[in-house]
Order: C-alpha cells, then structure tokens, then sequence
C-alpha cells in the first residue's frame, strides 16, 4: 500500500510540472522552430530569401507608389560565416510608428486582408528575416527610411520578442541621409555566398527579367558590381483590389465573412462582400437555399452556412474581373529577355486572363534561343509567381509539369518523352494571380490546377510555334549554307574530270561552274520548297 | 588502220559527254545527263525479242541537284578513268577503278566513293550514258568459270587448245569480245550450274565421248560466260542445254541465259540466246532416275522465289514451266544435281546425260 501511494504521488507531481512548461506556443516561437517553411532553413538559402523578401517588398512598396523602382543589394562579409545583407530602395518609405511592427512583428502587413496582385502575401518575410538574423548573430535589424524631402530620416535598431511577437526597439534615432524618400534595411546573419545556380545573382537576374521597368544593383562580397538595367520605362498598370469571387469561396471564409461583415442583410452582404453577385443573383441563391434576403448573417454564420454555400457553388456567375492583374507585357517581357540573355531568337506571349477557383489569373511565357545558350544541356526554367522568381523545388511546380508535358519536338527540339526539351533554351513562364496556389508556405512551387496548366501549355504552345519558325528558317540558312559548301568542294573535282574527258581547260570550266552555282542557288531552294516563309 | 579506229570508238564517245557537259556549263546550264532508267520499274519482258529488256523512261542526273551531285561527280570521275584507261590501252578491274575513284575531297570528310558498289553502280550508267558496254570501257569482272572442249581459240596472239588445258581447264575473262575462234569442233554445248559437276564430267572426258563443250561458272553466270555462249550460238548455231539443280535458283539461272536479267536489262541483246535449253534436272527425273531419297526440304524462300517465277512474264505462259513449277512446288522439296551421284559417281557421265540426250528431253 505504501508504496502504491507514492508512486501515485509521484505521477501526480510530474502531471503537474508537465503542465507547468505547456503554455500557449506564440508564433514567433512556431516560426522558430519551423524556419524551413520561411526559406531559411540552410545558410545559402537564408542570405538569399532574406534579399527576396527584402527586395520584393521594395518592389511592391514602389509600384504602390507609381515609383520607377531602384535597388541596390549589398552582401558584406564578415567572418567566414557572417554576412550582412543590405537592400536600399528608392520607395516611399515607411512612417515613423509603422517601422518597428513591420520589421519586429511577424504577420504583420497590409497585403493579407486583401485581394489583389501583390508579390509579398502574408507579412512574415522581411521580420522572419530579420528573426533569423537576430537568432544567428544576436545582432538586431538596422532601418533606416524616410518619406520626402521635408522630412527627416528615422533609423532604427530593433530586437524580436519572440515570445510575444512585439517588437523591441534598442535604438531609435533620427539621421542624415541623401535619398529623399526610401528604405534601407541591414540584417546581418549567419549565411553562406555562392555564384552559379540559386545564387544571389541568379535571383537578381531573374528579378529583373521578371521587372522589366526596375533598376537593380547587386555588390557581391568581394566587391563585384553588377548592374541590372531597365528594359522600359513604363511602370506596370497598379492592379486593382477586387472582393473575391463566389466561385472560390470555401465553408470557413464564408463563416468568417459573415460574422465580420457590416451588411445587415443576406442579400447586402452577398452584394458586397463579393464580385459579380447582383441583388438579382443574390436572390436566386437565397431562393436556392431557402433562406429569406433578410437574414441577418451573423444568424446565418451559425446555423445555414453550409446551406448556403450549397446554393452558392449551385450557381452559375460571370468570371471575375481581370484588372485586379498586371502581367509583365508581352512586349516588356521580350525586351527583358533580350537584355539578360545573349541569345538569337527572344518570344514572349501573354495568355488572356483566365480562372481557377474563383481567382483570376494570367499566364505568360517567353523564350530565349540560341547563341552562347548550352546546346547539349536540357532548357533553362524560369519560373515566376506575380514577378517574383521561385528558385527552388523546380520538379513539384505545376510549370515544370506543364513543360514537361508539351510536345516540343513538333517545334523542331529535341526531347525525349515526358521531359525538359534540350537544346539552346531558356523557358520563361509567369503567373499573375490576386491568389498563386502555391504547393507550400515557402512558396517555392505552384499547385496543379488543371486550368492553369492549360493556361501554362497554350502559353508555351504560342512560343513554341514561334521558335518553330525561326529554327526553321534559322536550319533552312545553315542547310543553305553547307549546300553552297559542298557544291564549292564538288566543283574543282568535277571540273578536273570534265577538262580530262573533253580535253579541254580546266579553269574555264571551274570559273562557269561557279557561275552556274550563284544562279543555281535560288532554283535549288526553289525546288527543295525551302523558299517559303513559313 | 581500220582495226586502230574501232579501238578508238569508246575515246570518242567519252570526249563526246565531256564535250557535251562543256557546252552546256559554257551556257550556263545546270550541267547534265540523261539515260534510260535503270530500275526495276522500267524493265519489260518484251514478247517480240523474248528479253527483258530497259522501258522509256529515262533518268536525268545533274549535277546542282542536292540528290544527283555526287551521283553526278562520281560518274564523271568514272568516266574520266575509263578514258584513261583506254587511251593508255590498258584494262582495269572493277577493284581497280574503285581504287582509281576513291580519295577524299580536298578540305572536307567526303569522299568520292565510299564502297565498290557505289563505282560498280557507276560503271553500268555509264553503259547506258555512252551506249558502250564495261568491256568496251577496258574495265573487267574478274575472271570466273571452266570451259573444256575440242575447240582452239586465239587470245592476244595466244593459241589456245580447250583440250589441252590440265585438270582446271580454260577460265573465261569478263571480256571475250576480242577472241577469235580458230577451230570448233564440237555439236552442242552443255552449261552447268555447279562447278563441281563441270570437274565430275572433265575427269570423265565427257566432252569427247560425246563432242561437245562442258562450260560452267559458280552460281551466277557472269557476263563473259552468257557472251561467250551467244556468240557460239550466234557464230556456230551450236545448241545449248542447261544442266541446274531443281529448284527455283537453279530454274533462274537458265532464265536468265535465255531472258535476261534485271541488272543488265540494258545489254539483253549482246547476252540473250533464245535457243537455250534446260536439260535437268526436271521433276520428272526424280521417279526416272530414283532420286526420291536425296531430295531437300523446300524452306519458305523457296516457296516464295518457285510464286515469283511462276508470275514472270515468260513462265507465265509457258505450260512446261508452270507445270515444272506447280509440280515442284507439290513435292514440297529440291534435288540437286550432285544427287545424280548417289546411283554411282558417273552416273550423270554414263547414264542421266547420255539417255537426256538421245530422248531428246528438254524444256523449252
């Protein structure tokens, strides 16, 4: 008896001290133990999505304020594995109050309670960046911004509680600075740098093909400048916020909608809380649902949710409004190319807009060919989500899939079933979407949704058969050529024979010959059917 | 004199093409050349002449043609080989003028020829191109088969005796355009597909016993051996019996003396002899002379070749063949001559040869 009670004691007291160390787990404590879904889970790739997020809010930041975008990158090292990680730009800047949540408090932004095009969506990037520099090094985030030329510049040191997402600040001061408005952030972190594939430079490329209208620098460790010019002049059309469309809604966004919506009607909150749903087809779905106009949707929230998202998917609307997107431009696009990649031939196609799910969504795909490209090598991906470049987890993304599965043999490439064509080629395909589905948080891989991998082949078909005609016509001048050669090699043979048999001179022969050949020439690709344009 | 410009013919017709080919570069023309199709499609079994024989179509062959080019330069490498030839007065063999014709073009991996089918190809359109046979060009065949008999002939000045030529007997060369028949004494002749039987009767001295000429080239009778054979019958009106084994190769050989074959449609006429005759082994023979024993299986490609003959223009007809045929085809098997031997070793010598001939069983 004796010792069944202690141990019983003993269970009750562990229970207890168990108790004691659960507590509510903050974010910040969940995103530390999971910095793998924030991009930050090897040294390489941390120094590289802290400038991606550092660089993609910048880009937003200026495009919100009809801002021709310039950014300079730094990466400076310190010890062998430190680095700091510098990215300035020529934005808005960022009013004095709003500069320690945005970089000291995680999930905080402007862009998730909204829909529309943007390249950041929920407000951890530049703060988890930060969170792992201060975790690595212990040294705090360094801002420096300011909003015009009448006001002053704020700099900034701030820490991260992490148990409480809040940020710290351990200096505040205000300072000289040169630029009349803009942003500097310096985070100085634990990292590795590296040139070649997902390198540093390699995303500053591709960010640049992907903004055809920003002008971007990058200073490499050892001092390397790379310029990034701009291939126009012209800012992207500022796409608009729109409501999100019926057809994408699901059972929990609804719930929440209805509670927190301001309408006092089931008829004014489908009205306004959504696009395309007229007062007209507001009733139908209330009819559909047996449920009257007039229901209050916090009532509904409870009880006919369900009911109504029933009668909702039931329903049939017009496809949501597309000026929520700004796709980089067919022609933008095949300046970019042309700048940033040294190759023959450079294509790029816009697909109308189209939807998946309620979203909208555009696709765009460019080709670079020929030149210094690799011929033996298999085609060079680029992949893009609203303008930011996704480097990594190529094989799971729906546009490697959608590549894969085009037939780019019929556009005179070479690839075997079911795989990357080869060849002296770089694919580049970007989708524009207020909603990207992307595979995981990291946001490194698109979903497969049928719709958008048709969007995807149409796109690369309509490249396809562009490149189609200038291999072609490109093949039909070589082929051309090494006629001309051969012929030229022929004919002092020929002509030595001819002069032996006729018992005549050689030169004379030879010289008519290649008269003949000039004039031969047009005849031959006549008949051959090679002087077609298409 | 005379004999001095027949030799220089073949020169003259080459300095001719050639001369062609100048005018029409000195024109500014795609050089070219035009002859009768040598393919299949444009060979006819003529009833009329009994050969086969070339049809109208004809080929061009010019030289700024992405197809013809080369075709075009190797001919006329060929062609300026020949004259060569001719012109030092000395003769080549196929071998020979490959060797002659291949090299590699200057500043490329090309070469003119790459294999001897390619100049051998070559040298029968330029039969056709010039109208001059490949003995007439100075190019030969190697030399192939056995001849023996009471016959003398002179060859380059030599005096040569038939019957007096060892256990090998004569070899005829691809060319017996320029052999002159001094005395011949023999009533029929007497081919034979398998060189093995040609040596049988030669030890048997069957030549003699029954004054004849015993001739034979392994498998395929070359061009000098149907010469030689047309020109007997055309200058001896000998008669001339084919001895081939039962089957359907054995069947096509003696057409092709007597028809023609596809390759050489174009000189039908310089090797063709109607007269020719197939003495045996027919289905016949089998119950005759008992061979029931010694017969091969037919396999499926002899199936098919005995379906191909019997559709031929010049079997077709023919009761005696397509009955030969149909009844070969029935014994589902083959004999070969050498099965003769099975009732001794001259048997054929002693017995099947005398006994065909006296009763006169031959197909026509």
């Amino acid at each position: 008896m004796q010792t069944k009670l202690s141990e019983e004691k003993q269970e009750v007291e562990f229970a207890i001290e168990q108790a004691k160390k659960q507590r509510e787990i903050s974010i910040s404590e969940f995103f530390t133990k999971n910095r793998h879904l924030l991009g930050f889970d090897n040294p390489l790739k941390a120094v590289s999505t802290a400038i991606k997020e550092g660089v993609d809010n910048s880009l937003d930041a200026c495009e919100e304020a009809d801002i021709l975008p310039e950014i300079i990158v730094e990466v400076k090292q310190t010890t062998p594995e430190r680095f700091i990680v510098i990215i300035e730009d020529n934005g808005p800047g960022i009013i004095k109050i709003q500069i320690p949540k945005i970089f000291g408090k995680l999930l905080y932004g402007s862009k998730f309670h909204k829909l529309s095009q943007s390249r950041g969506q929920q407000g951890i990037g530049i703060s988890a960046a930060a969170l792992y520099g201060q975790l690595t090094t212990g040294k705090p985030i360094k801002i420096t911004s300011r909003i015009g030329k009448n006001q002053p510049a704020h700099y900034y040191e701030l820490l991260l509680d992490t148990s409480k997402n809040e940020p710290e600040i351990t200096k505040e001061e205000e300072v000289q600075w040169a630029r009349e408005h803009g942003t500097r952030v310096e985070i100085e972190m634990e990292g590795k740098y590296q040139r070649g594939k997902r390198s540093v430079s390699e995303y500053m490329k591709y960010t640049a093909v992907a903004n055809p209208h920003a002008k971007l620098t990058l200073i490499e460790p050892d001092n390397t400048k790379i310029d990034y010019p701009r291939a126009t002049e012209v800012s992207p059309i500022k796409p608009k916020e729109i409501k999100p469309h019926p057809e994408g809604v699901e059972l929990g966004n609804l719930i929440n909608m209805l509670k927190s919506t301001e309408s006092r009607t089931l008829q004014s909150f489908l009205t306004n809380e959504f696009s395309r749903i007229s007062p007209k087809t507001a009733k139908e779905i209330c009819d559909l649902a047996n449920i009257p106009l007039n229901s209050r949707p916090s009532r509904i929230a409870k009880q006919e949710a369900d009911n109504l998202l029933q009668s909702i998917r039931k329903t049939k609307f017009i496809a949501p409004p597309t000026d929520c997107l700004s796709p980089i431009g067919e022609d933008a696009l095949t300046k970019s190319l042309q700048k940033e990649f040294d190759a023959e031939f450079h294509v790029a196609f816009t697909r109308p807009a189209s939807v998946y799910r309620g979203n909208p969504f555009v696709v765009e795909a460019g080709i670079a060919y020929g030149g210094n490209l690799s011929k033996e090598d298999s085609a060079e991906i680029i992949r893009f989500a609203n303008r930011v470049p996704l480097q990594y987890q190529q094989g799971a993304c729906a546009i490697t899939k959608s590549i894969m599965s085009t037939n780019w043999r019929q556009y005179g490439l070479q690839q075997s079933s079911g795989n990357v064509p080869i060849g002296p080629l770089i694919i580049v395909v970007h989708i524009a979407s207020v909603w990207v589905p992307f595979t995981s948080e990291s946001k490194e891989s698109i979903a497969h949704y049928p719709e958008m991998i048709k969007e995807i082949k149409l796109a690369l078909q309509e490249c396809g058969r562009q490149l189609n005609k200038y291999i072609r016509k490109h093949v039909q001048a070589k082929e051309e050529r090494e006629r001309v050669n051969l012929f030229e090699k022929y004919i002092p043979e020929l002509a030595a024979s001819i002069s032996k048999l006729s018992e005549t001179s050689k030169t004379e022969i030879e010289e008519n010959l290649k008269q003949i050949l000039t004039k031969q020439l047009k005849i031959i690709n006549a008949e051959n059917g090679l002087d077609k344009e298409d | 004199m005379a004999s001095t410009k027949k030799i220089n013919l073949p020169e003259e017709k080459l300095k001719k093409l050639g001369d062609e080919l100048v005018t029409q570069i000195s024109r500014k023309q795609n050089p070219s050349m035009k002859f009768q199709t040598r393919a299949l499609s444009n060979i006819k079994y003529s009833k009329q002449t009994k050969r086969l024989e070339l049809g109208k179509s004809m080929t061009e062959r010019s030289f700024f043609n992405l197809g013809h080019s080369k075709k075009f330069l190797q001919t006329l490498e060929v062609a300026a080989v020949t004259k060569n030839l001719l012109k030092e007065e000395k003769h080549a063999s196929l071998r020979d003028v490959f060797y002659q014709v291949k090299r590699t073009i200057p500043h490329t991996n090309v070469n003119i020829v790459d294999e001897q089918a390619e100049s051998d190809s070559v040298i029968e359109d330029l039969e056709l191109i010039t109208g001059l046979s490949r003995e007439q060009l100075n190019i030969n065949a190697n030399k192939n088969g056995s001849i023996a008999g009471k016959v003398i002939i002179e060859d380059r000045g030599d005096i040569i005796d038939w019957s007096k030529m060892g256990s090998g007997g004569w070899s005829v060369p691809s060319n017996v355009e320029d052999i002159k028949f001094k005395k011949v004494d023999a009533k029929f002749i007497l081919y034979m597909e398998k060189a093995a039987v040609w040596e049988r009767l030669h030890e048997d001295k069957f030549w003699n016993k029954h004054n004849c000429i015993i001739m034979s080239s392994q498998g395929q009778t070359t061009r000098g051996v149907r010469r030689l054979l047309q020109r007997f019958y055309e200058e001896y009106n000998l008669p001339i019996y084919v001895l081939a084994d039962l089957d359907p190769w054995g069947f096509y050989i003696y057409s092709v003396i007597k028809y023609g074959s596809i390759a050489l449609a174009h000189m039908s006429e310089k090797l063709t002899i109607q007269s020719v005759r197939f003495l045996g082994i027919t289905v016949e023979d089998i119950k005759e002379y008992g061979l029931e024993k010694h017969l091969i299986k037919l396999k499926d490609v002899d199936i098919n070749r005995i379906d191909q003959l019997m559709n031929y223009d010049w079997f077709k007809d023919n009761k005696a063949w397509q009955k030969q045929l149909i009844e070969l085809k029935k014994l589902k098997a083959k004999a070969e001559i050498q099965a003769l031997s099975a009732r001794g070793i001259s048997f054929i010598s002693e017995k099947y040869l005398p006994e065909k001939i006296k009763k006169g069983e031959f197909l026509d």
